[in-house]
């Protein structure tokens, strides 16, 4: 009876004028972020000869030869195996990092913090494209050009600043009993950091690991100037070199995409429950 | 456990002046004072969470000032709990156990062995497996006693454990941590701003204001004698009544009441000013159609709270030049109504006198 009320409160507030302007505005919004890839799952299934023509916007039949071309008569396979290697040792390494040094910033007595945080948030306003030559040049002195190593490397500082940032905010808004409490229940602050911040932080990791990993992931110029072979190009290169000379595979570059949207699109769908605080609650009064 | 000399000061404020004073081994200590005189930083200091600027800290007279948390042995409940929020209870009860040990098998089944009785006592038995959020404030807070009680430290820091509870269950946890002290007989250093809290539980007790101790003693001492205009207004409910009063020859005056010198007052010269202190359950508030004896003054009722089967009366007592507004508590079975007249009684034993310059109690050893 009660729920019947509320639902006919609920109704009766109900404008259909600004209802049918809000749907309008959706359809509208959701048209422009997924047209373009819904344009390539079209791309993707749809036979050559229909590819350049429209119409038909919808293919008349659906043909698996583009995701065969690309999965077995082209290196997009390995250049996805070396992406994930890159983008996974990438996050490891930066969450890693990241979490001593915000845990540093948020928690333990260090002069001169602000100043600290300003010159970490300077540095990842820096342009990529300012420091890739030197950066070039410095994995070339150093023996490390065309390997995965190198592009982790160049990958995991250009995503520290951000990844710091995120965890100095998260390791923040944990109660600071929680850290005191560990360290008078006798732990070195590395094991108070490993076993009573870290856990409760698992949100706010979540979020700069995706982060970490989405911009390793999709990261292309640096991979483009540092990998010259298909033993350590990533997957983004790896479709940019597609096209041939006279002509452009556009049901291959399709099905591509897709295939590489796929991984991280699972990741963020994965991780979503996490990236829901909620996990502190109960460990100071709530 | 000692202190010598403890100072603390962020930049130019100084946050704790030179601290003296000892700690008797199993003794339940109280530290009490307002918010922001420095309880919790001194906490924090005994704990090792911070480094005090100047002055020493002792255990069984071995300097511990500069010792790391983990090598001091010292536990310490928060107001907040500070519960580990990912693990069980079982898991946050064995935490310090096993921070401290190298887990092997034989020492896990110890373990288990102690996380069981500490439950028992805690009476946590049934709750072994939930976590923190799960629980409810008082069982958290029995958690929380728990894990600092488990591996037997030196030295129990509590920080205004009880603040969070409502009130039926903060008195039963009073007891609570009585009985436990009593079972484990560990020095303990109790953190409160409630004076109520320090004076039922302290073996001894310190009031703390600005920084400094003001008076260190048991309760009694500090109740019936206390060293200074603070302590007396801070410790007590209804807090003490405290009014500048004049010396005269054989009485001192404030307004309308006149009251004889107490025995102490012989160094103090007639015509000075005096602070006056009279406990509210040292006057007593009667109808104004009782015969007047000589000491009773007349006033006026501006507010009443009852305490049954007695009430706190706000008195408003008035002469020609001054007006005194006092708390006094009425007699058995008379309830006054706002703006009745009412007589008001003292006794010379009750007075409290201190130097209105400086504060302290005339013939307070200092």
């Amino acid at each position: 009876m009660n729920r019947e009320l509320a639902c006919r409160d609920h109704w009766a507030g109900w404008n259909v004028a600004a209802a049918g302007r809000n749907v309008c505005l959706l359809v509208v919004v959701a048209m422009f972020c997924l047209g373009p890839l819904g344009w390539q799952i079209l791309a993707s299934v749809k036979p050559d000869e229909e590819l350049v023509r429209l119409p038909p916007l919808v293919p008349t039949r659906l043909t698996a030869a583009h995701y065969e071309r690309v999965l077995f008569h082209s290196s997009l396979v390995q250049a996805l195996i070396n992406s994930a290697v890159v983008a996974t040792g990438t996050t490891v390494l930066a969450l890693m990092l990241g979490s001593c040094c915000a845990f540093a910033l948020a928690r333990l007595p260090i002069r001169g913090r602000p100043m600290i945080l300003g010159a970490i948030l300077m540095a990842s306003m820096f342009p990529p494209i300012a420091i890739i030559s030197p950066l070039y040049l410095t994995m070339r002195e150093m023996g490390l050009r065309d390997s995965l190593i190198a592009l982790g490397l160049a990958h995991t500082v250009h995503a520290l600043p951000l990844t710091i940032w995120l965890l100095t905010v998260a390791f923040r808004q944990l109660p600071r009993e929680l850290y005191h409490a560990a360290r008078v229940d006798g732990c070195t602050p590395l094991k108070a950091l490993l076993t009573v911040v870290l856990p409760p932080a698992r949100p706010g990791l979540a979020v700069a690991g995706l982060l970490t990993f989405i911009h390793s992931w999709n990261e292309f110029m640096f991979a483009l100037t540092l990998t010259a072979s298909d033993t350590a190009r990533t997957a983004p290169v790896a479709i940019a070199l597609f096209p041939g000379l006279h002509d452009i595979p556009w049901g291959d570059l399709a099905a591509a995409s897709i295939i590489v949207t796929l991984p991280v699109a699972g990741l963020a769908a994965f991780f979503s429950r996490h990236l829901i605080g909620g996990l502190t609650a109960g460990s100071v009064k709530g | 456990m000692r202190i010598e000399g403890l100072e603390k000061r962020i930049g130019t404020a100084a946050i704790l002046y030179s601290l003296d004073l000892t700690v008797e081994d199993g003794e339940f200590f109280v530290l009490v004072g307002p918010s922001g005189c420095g309880k919790s930083t001194l906490l924090h200091l005994l704990a090792g969470l911070d480094r005090p600027t100047s002055g020493r800290i002792l255990f069984d007279g071995r300097d511990i000032t500069d010792l790391d948390p983990r090598e001091r042995d010292v536990a310490l409940v928060f107001q907040t709990y500070a519960l580990y929020p990912h693990m069980t209870v079982r898991d946050n009860l064995s935490f310090p156990l096993r921070v401290q040990k190298k887990t092997s098998r034989l020492d896990r089944a110890m373990i288990e062995d102690e996380v069981r009785r500490m439950a028992g006592v805690l009476g946590l038995d049934t709750l072994l497996d939930r976590r923190p959020q799960e629980l409810s404030g008082g069982q958290r807070q029995r958690v929380a006693l728990g894990r600092a009680l488990i591996r037997k430290p030196r030295l129990f820091l509590l920080d205004e454990p009880l603040s969070n509870l409502d009130a039926q269950l903060r008195a039963a946890m009073r007891a609570e941590l009585r009985r436990l002290h009593e079972k484990f007989k560990v020095t303990t250093v109790y953190v409160t701003h409630d004076q109520s809290e320090a004076l039922t539980m302290g073996d001894r007790l310190g009031v703390l204001h600005g920084g400094a101790l003001r008076q260190v003693g048991n309760p009694r001492e500090v109740y019936d004698r206390p060293a200074d205009v603070f302590v007396a207004g801070f410790v007590g409910y209804p807090p003490m009544n405290l009014f500048d009063a004049r010396m005269e020859e054989g009485t001192i005056t404030a307004g309308p009441l006149r009251f004889p010198l107490p025995t102490e007052t012989s160094t103090i010269a007639p015509g000075r000013m005096v602070t006056v202190g009279v406990r509210p359950e040292d006057i007593a508030v009667g109808p104004a159609t009782e015969e007047k004896t000589g000491r009773a003054v007349q006033g006026i009722v501006r507010l009443v709270e009852p305490a049954w089967p007695i009430a706190w009366v706000t008195v408003e007592l008035s002469d020609s030049d001054k007006a005194v507004t006092i708390v006094g508590v009425t007699i058995p079975g008379y309830l006054p109504k706002i703006g009745e007249a009412v007589v008001v009684e003292t006794g010379r034993e009750a007075l409290h006198l201190f130097d209105p310059v400086t504060g302290r109690r005339y013939g307070f050893p200092s």
